[in-house]
Formats: structure tokens, sequence, C-alpha cells
């Protein structure tokens, strides 16, 4: 309680210094819009608190000298007229004076014109997919705090929870517009410290903006409810100096051609079972565990299991299928933008063998791209 | 004479089981509609404390995320539908009748009807996260597409116990209505009725009004999901952002639902214990009566994040303000009420004065809520959870434990425990404030709402918050215990159990008897 009362005391004497980026409030954030953001939060904050320290002193002045044991006698006015408009009349001017600088502040966050650098966000279940418009450069973002953190078996790490395998990367002082959409239910792209909070609606495409002060990294998560593993969908941004950026975009071009090739040399390789086994069991420990779980029983009426799924066992051209293309209306995705040839072929090879399915089917690279290639004709 | 006094006997209740399942009498069914809710208070709060001790430390200790959100969701949805809502529609068909002067409700069949659909609606609920995949997952809010293409079978269980409540409250609010309009003792004027009468009769216009809305939603649900309508899939030319549209233009006024008759408890609890007539009447049912109506124009402020043109958003977030003049005027003239006034502080009065107090604070969070550019920061975090708890715990859950307190010994005849009354008020107080306040800090610190498991720096408050959580879940058990003794035994209470009391109800005997003002009351 004296630790709370401290802390109001604070907040209405030095707003400005009051716990910037602390544990109790709002952050101030790298951009001029979330530092508004700030301002206008601290400023309606304030004039809540003087409002309410007004009214309960009244209140609790009454309550201590008007009561029936100190041998208060009850007056007897129940009504005034001008007393009614009067207090109708205050707060109508106080909120007009909240609205204008609320006004001025939305309207500079709605204007998404004349952006330097648009990145297309798409959300799924449990993932980001971030593509950078007119630079041929997309791939997926998903959480990176491993399974035996969050299962409580290992020590948690600094950043639990808010760290993904590739973030977002982003040039400081350039206007970065974002188009958000959805594949499947609707999510909510937030970082705090842009003031950046967007649902990604499946069918439609909305836009937001930011103009990062400071390069560093930026950390928020999904704040829509999108099914199981909502709590574990974060966002990381790295912004960078322009330079580091366009040279972050030109290795990232670089490294979408190299793995072009590496796929192609893979045609004609044939793999060894014990090797696509492991890279299999990595790519279900990320890729496919939230739903069908570590032990290949799924959740019972909502995700199938694997072990013994007449899928996994069954027509091995039906079991890449839907790895590939994923089964509409549910949450089973595409996963052929998604993984590379290999890991696909890993991935169906380990669940044919794994979890007592033993089929013994090994699934080739060139099997999967066999496949592809069949569809395509 | 004799066969007058005879035929009187008849009315008396029916023995055993039969009296509760036939009767049509508004002081049972407002005593089952009560237990009822109490029931479903404690259920609801049962899965609360499953959230809370699933959240009392960082990791995934005792459920799965699946089941945590099952819990999330039903315990908002029994809370909402099960908790709150009979609780003042059980108030309603006890006093109403009594503070107007009607020998009953004017509809009491359905009366009997609206109540006893009610345990179905629930155990359909329930059972459904007994079954294969668990029961609705998806919020209590069911935003669609998550509760159409992508939830489980068990979807259909979940529609039609929504639509069973629906049934049940418009049949309760027309019943409302009707008692109120036609029933009223002679004398008994509009401008003389009692404000929880006026704040009920309004609250049953918004019922009406929103509760089909709600019926349509979860019909398009149930049409999208089984019977291959697109109404809200995007891939087939549906909309997922109307469905938002239409379930937040039931949502809103269904806020006021659970708070307008909360503002009627108050106003009358406020001047017996401060022994002066209710400050600013008239100003109070026009303050009602305008909540009530902005409460259809400001829907889209729960949607700001949801991509909305610049007008739009304008628009909802000035007419969300504006809600905030006629609920200062109500407060205002609580606080003009007691000034001056002769003040005791019996345990009703205290939880109305913590109720003026704490619905305040979820007052101010809800006005800095309702600031568009702010709102994107606190949309959809523990700031949200924090503030509808405010109105909704420490608001509307409050002024039902003050109504129960300051007419139980109407009910019963006994005076209750008014130490174990105090404990419980104390206890509820320090603990409900340790659960909720801190809210405000993890969800101004980033803490999205509806997750199982989070980053570290929100570790402290949230065990903070689990431990407030249990205790106020426990102190509630304080309340079973003095309502259940005071039902059986307790000092004999007097017709008028309050001295600054006014009202029709005062006038007959405690415990009331089991048909009042046969003959209408004159009111002067």
């Amino acid at each position: 309680m004296k630790q709370l009362c401290s802390l109001m005391l604070l907040c209405l004497f030095v707003p400005q210094l009051a716990f910037a980026n602390s544990k109790y409030n709002l952050r101030p954030g790298v951009t001029d819009i979330s530092e508004n953001v700030y301002q206008l939060h601290m400023t309606i904050f304030i004039i809540c608190c003087v409002i309410g320290v007004i009214v309960f002193s009244v209140m609790f002045w009454a309550l201590l000298r008007h009561r029936k044991s100190k041998g208060a006698t009850a007056a007897t006015f129940h009504e005034s007229t001008k007393v009614e408009i009067l207090w109708t009349a205050i707060p109508f001017l106080i909120l007009i004076g909240m609205a204008v600088p609320a006004t001025k502040t939305l309207i500079a966050m709605e204007d998404t014109s004349k952006a330097d650098v648009t990145i297309k966000i798409t959300g799924s279940q449990w993932k980001w997919h971030y593509e950078y418009m007119g630079h041929d450069l997309g791939f997926y973002s998903l959480l990176a705090t491993p399974q035996g953190q969050i299962k409580n078996a290992e020590a948690k790490g600094e950043n639990y929870l808010l760290e993904v395998d590739k973030p977002l990367v982003i040039p400081t002082g350039k206007k970065v517009r974002f188009l958000m959409t959805s594949d499947d239910v609707i999510h909510s792209w937030w970082v705090p410290d842009f003031a950046v909070k967007k649902d990604a609606n499946p069918g439609f495409i909305n836009e937001a903006w930011t103009k990062v002060n400071e390069a560093g990294i930026y950390r928020g998560q999904c704040a829509e409810l999108c099914g199981q593993d909502h709590g574990f969908m974060p966002v990381v941004v790295e912004a960078k100096s322009p330079e580091e950026f366009d040279t972050w975009l030109a290795e990232q071009k670089q490294a979408m051609l190299d793995q072009a090739d590496a796929d192609a040399a893979l045609l004609d390789q044939t793999l060894s079972h014990e090797e696509l086994m492991s890279t299999g069991e990595q790519v279900y420990m990320t890729r496919c565990v939230a739903c069908h779980q570590p032990t290949g029983l799924g959740v019972p009426g909502v995700f199938p299991a694997i072990k013994g799924s007449p899928i996994a066992t069954g027509e091995i051209k039906d079991h890449i299928d839907i790895v590939v293309h994923g089964k509409p209306g549910t949450a089973m995705q595409a996963f052929v933008s998604q993984l590379t040839i290999k890991e696909l072929a890993s991935v169906v090879t380990y669940q044919r063998n794994a979890f007592g399915n033993d089929t013994g089917d090994t699934v080739q690279p060139s099997a999967i791209q066999a496949f592809i290639d069949g569809e395509e004709q | 004479m004799s066969t007058a006094a005879a035929t009187h006997e008849h009315h008396g209740p029916a023995t055993g089981i039969k009296r509760w399942l036939f009767t049509t009498n508004h002081k049972d069914i407002g005593t089952l509609y009560l237990l009822f809710s109490l029931l479903m208070f404690l259920t609801g709060g049962a899965m609360a404390m499953v959230i809370r001790a699933e959240l009392f430390q960082p990791g995934l200790q005792l459920v799965d995320p699946h089941f945590f959100n099952q819990m999330t969701t039903v315990h908002g949805l029994i809370m909402v539908f099960g908790a709150v809502m009979p609780a003042f529609t059980g108030l309603a068909n006890w006093m109403i009748p009594m503070m107007i002067g009607a020998p009953d409700m004017a509809l009491p069949r359905m009366n009997n009807w609206s109540f006893w659909i009610l345990p179905f609606a629930f155990a359909i609920l329930l059972m459904s996260l007994f079954m294969d995949g668990g029961g609705p997952a998806f919020g209590w809010t069911f935003y669609a597409p998550l509760s159409t293409t992508y939830s489980n079978d068990n979807t259909a269980l979940f529609v039609f116990a929504i639509h069973i409540m629906g049934a049940s409250s418009i049949m309760g609010a027309i019943n409302v209505i009707v008692t109120i309009v036609n029933l009223r003792a002679p004398g008994m004027k509009w401008m003389k009725l009692p404000l929880f009468v006026w704040t009920w009769l309004i609250t049953a216009f918004l019922l009406i009004a929103v509760m089909p809305v709600l019926a349509g939603a979860v019909t398009m649900v149930l049409t999208d999901k089984y019977f291959g309508t697109d109404f809200f899939n995007a891939a087939g030319g549906g909309d997922p952002v109307m469905f938002q549209h239409i379930f937040w233009f039931f949502g809103h006024p269904e806020v006021y639902i659970m708070i307008l008759p909360a503002f009627g408890i108050i106003s009358t609890i406020v001047p017996t214990f401060s022994r002066k007539k209710l400050f600013g009447y008239s100003s109070m049912v026009y303050a009602t009566a305008s909540i009530a109506l902005l409460s259809f124009v400001v829907w889209a402020h729960h949607m700001f994040t949801t991509g909305m043109p610049l007008a739009g958003e304008l628009f909802f977030m000035y007419s969300t303000m504006l809600i905030s003049v006629p609920t200062g005027v109500k407060v205002f003239n609580w606080v003009a009420t007691m000034w001056r006034g002769s003040i005791s502080f019996e345990a009703p009065m205290m939880f109305a004065i913590a109720f003026i107090v704490l619905f305040t604070l979820g007052g101010f969070s809800g006005l800095m809520l309702a600031i568009t550019p702010v709102d994107f920061q606190y949309h959809d975090t523990y700031f949200v959870v924090a503030h509808f708890h405010y109105v909704l715990v420490t608001g509307a859950v409050f002024s039902i434990m003050a109504a129960a307190y300051y007419w139980l010994p109407k009910w019963t005849g006994h005076m209750y425990s008014t130490t174990l009354a105090k404990w419980h008020f104390w206890m509820s107080l320090i603990s409900v404030n340790v659960l909720f306040f801190p809210m405000h800090f993890v969800g101004l610190a980033g803490m999205p709402r509806r997750i199982p498991d989070y980053a570290l720096q929100f570790a402290d408050f949230n065990a903070i918050i689990s431990i407030g959580g249990f205790a106020f879940g426990l102190s509630q058990l304080l309340f079973v215990a003095v309502v259940f003794k005071c039902i059986k035994a307790g000092e004999k209470a007097p017709a008028k159990v309050w001295d600054g009391a006014e009202g029709l109800e005062w006038q007959v005997a405690s415990p009331a008897p089991y048909h009042t003002f046969e003959t209408p009351p004159e009111v002067k």
C-alpha cells in the first residue's frame, strides 16, 4: 500500500520521469507517435487522479464528519438543478480538453502515406510471415523458446516467450508501412515500443506504420486470442541503421538463392534414413508439436493423432499431399511455402516411422519435388 | 369468513420439491434465481482459481493451453450469464412487486419457465467441458472464424446453451416491463418509482433490444460451422469483422444490463444509511436513460484495432467519452446524498461505499480506454481485464452483495451475523484489490490477456494477483456461511429492518408473507 501511494504521488508530480520503461506503466517507446501516446496516457491518467481525489475527499469528509455515531443529524436538501447542470457541464468541458490532443494523435497514426518500406505481415496459427514488398523476400518467424523451458524442465532464458528464430528487420529513421492480414483466424500484431497494434484479419488488409528513432531489438506478442498457442506467438523486430538494413537485405536475397541451389542439388541425392529421421524430428518438434503433441497423440476432438493415423500409415502420396497443401477449413496449414523440400521429406519420413508407426518408408526430397511438379502439370 | 380463511390457506406454498418446481410465486422464483446465481458464482469462481493457479508462475504447470482457454471462456460465460444476470433477475423478482405494491409478477407461469430453463442451459455448457475436444475455447466473445471454422464439434452445445440463456433473459425482461407498467399500486406515479425499479425497467428494454442480436450471432456461428453458410468466412465472401460488429452491438448494452440495476441498488442503500433522501432523483432517472441510449452507439470502441476508417474511430471515441458524463452525475449524486447526512456503516452500506469508489476507479480506466490512440496500447492487455473486473466484480457483484445484506432479513425474517458480514466485507475488499489492482500494472507493461504463460518480467505481479485471487475466492465462502446461517436461524427481524429505510417493502412483515399486497396499498 505504501509503495502504491508513493507510486501515485510520483506520477502526479513528475509525469515525465514516472517509471519510464518500468514494470508499472506504459512505455514512451522509440517513435514520435509512441511518445505522443505515452504523454496522452499520462495526461488523462493525471486528470482522472485529480477528479478522483476531489470527489472522494468530499465523500470521505462526509463519511468522517457526517456520521450518526458523531451525533450528526441529516439535512433535508435533496435536489438542485443548478448543481446538476454544473456537474454535467464541467465534465463535458474536461472531455473536450481530452478529445483535442487525442484526435490530433489519432489522425497522425492513421496517415500511412509516403512510406519508404512496405512489409506485408501475415498471421497464421501460430507464427508470423513477413514479406518485403518489391524485394522478393519473405520468411516465417516462430517462437524460439525451447519446449523444455516452457515445461519447466530447463531454466528460463532472459527473453522467455519473447524470442523468435528470425526477427523482422526494419531500417531506423524511415517510414515503414505494415500491411496486416491472416491465413486463418484473427491475430493482432503488436509492438508496444512502436505503439502499433493492428488486427490481422483473414480476407482483409489492414495498414499501420512506424518510424523508429533508435536502433535496437523490440519485442511484442500476438494480442488477439487465436487458439491454443496464442500465448506462444511473439513478435520481435530488429531496427538497424539504413546502411546495415541494406546490407542485411542483400545477404538475405543471396541466402534465398543459395537455398534454391541447395534444393536443386538435393534432387540428385539419396539421403540416409537416419539423416531424414533426425532432421524430421527437429522439424516435427518445432512445426507440428503444438497441435499433434510430442507424443504424436494429438488432442482428441481437436487435433488428430499422428500415431496410427490412416494418413501417416497409408499411401505416401496422401501423406505428402496433406503436409504440402494442408487441409482447407482446418488448422492444418500448407507447408509447401514454409519448409524446404528436405525438411518436408524429413518430416514425412519421421511421421511415418515415429510413434510406433513403423512403416519403414523413406521419403526423399526428390519425391517431394516430383509431387509438387506433378501437380503443376 | 371461515371460507375466506380456508381458501386463503390454499394459496400457501406446496410442500417439498413440488413447491420449487411448479412455483409461480415471485418470492420463490426470486429465491431460486438467487441461489442458482450463487452456485454459478462459485462454479465460475472455481474456474478463475484454475486460471490463477496456472498463472501463479511462468511456465506451464497445471493445465494445457487448450484447457486454459476453455477455463477463461467458460469462466466469462458463467459469470456474465449465470452469476450476475440471474442475481439481478432474482432481486427483480423478489423486490419489484413488493416495491410497487403488486401482488406478484404479471406473468407468473412464464416466470417459472424463464427460471427453470436456466439450469439446463448451464448443464449443457458445463457438460461440453467433459466431451472429447472439450468445451468452448474461443473466449466468451467467440470471435469468428476461431469459433466457426477453427472450433471443435462441441460448439453446437455452446450455441444451444446461449440460446436458452437468451430466451430466459428475454422472458424475464418482458415480465419486468409488464409488471412495472401494469401492476403499480394506485398513486405509484412514474416519478415516484423507487430507483431500483426504474433502473430495472430500463435494463429490461435493453435486454429485449439486444438479446435477439446475440441469438442472431450464435445462429450465424451455428450455420457457418455446420450448414455451410459463409456469414463470417472471408473465403466464401463473408466478413469476420462483421461478427465483431454484431457481437458488440449486443455486448456493449450487455455491460450496462449488468450495471444499471446495480446503480438502482446503490441509490436505494445510500439514502437509507445516510438517513437522507436521495439527491437528484429525477437527474438519476434521466442519467440512467441517457446511459442506456448511449450504450447503443458506442459498440465499436471494443474494436479500435480491427482497422476502422478514421471517421469511425473518432465517432466511437467521442460517443464513448460522453458516457462518462451521466455516469459522473450518478457518482456526484451519491456523494451529495451522503453529504450532511447521518451516516452509519452497516454491511450493505459498506459494500455500497466500496462500490462507489471502486466502480468509479473502473470508470476512470474506462475513460482511458475510450481514447482511441492510447487504446491501441491498452487493447487486449491485462489493463482491460483490470478495467472490466473493477466494474463487474467491485461494481456489479459488490452491489449484489450489498443488496443481499440489505434485504436478507426481509427475505428470511432473521438478522444475519453482522460480525461475519463485516469480516466478509473487509476480506473481500482487501483481497479484491490485491487481485485486480496489479493487473493495471502488468497490462500497461505489456502483458496480453488470455495467455496461459507469460514473459518473466510479469512474474512478480502475477504471483501477487494469484494470491489475491485465492484470498478473494475463499472470502466468498464466508458469504455462503452468512446466507445459510441466516436462512436457518437468527435474531427475529422487525418489519422495518433499517431505521432509515423507505419504501413499500418495509411495510410488510419480515419474513415477507408468501403473498403480499393482495389488496393494493395506497401510495400518497
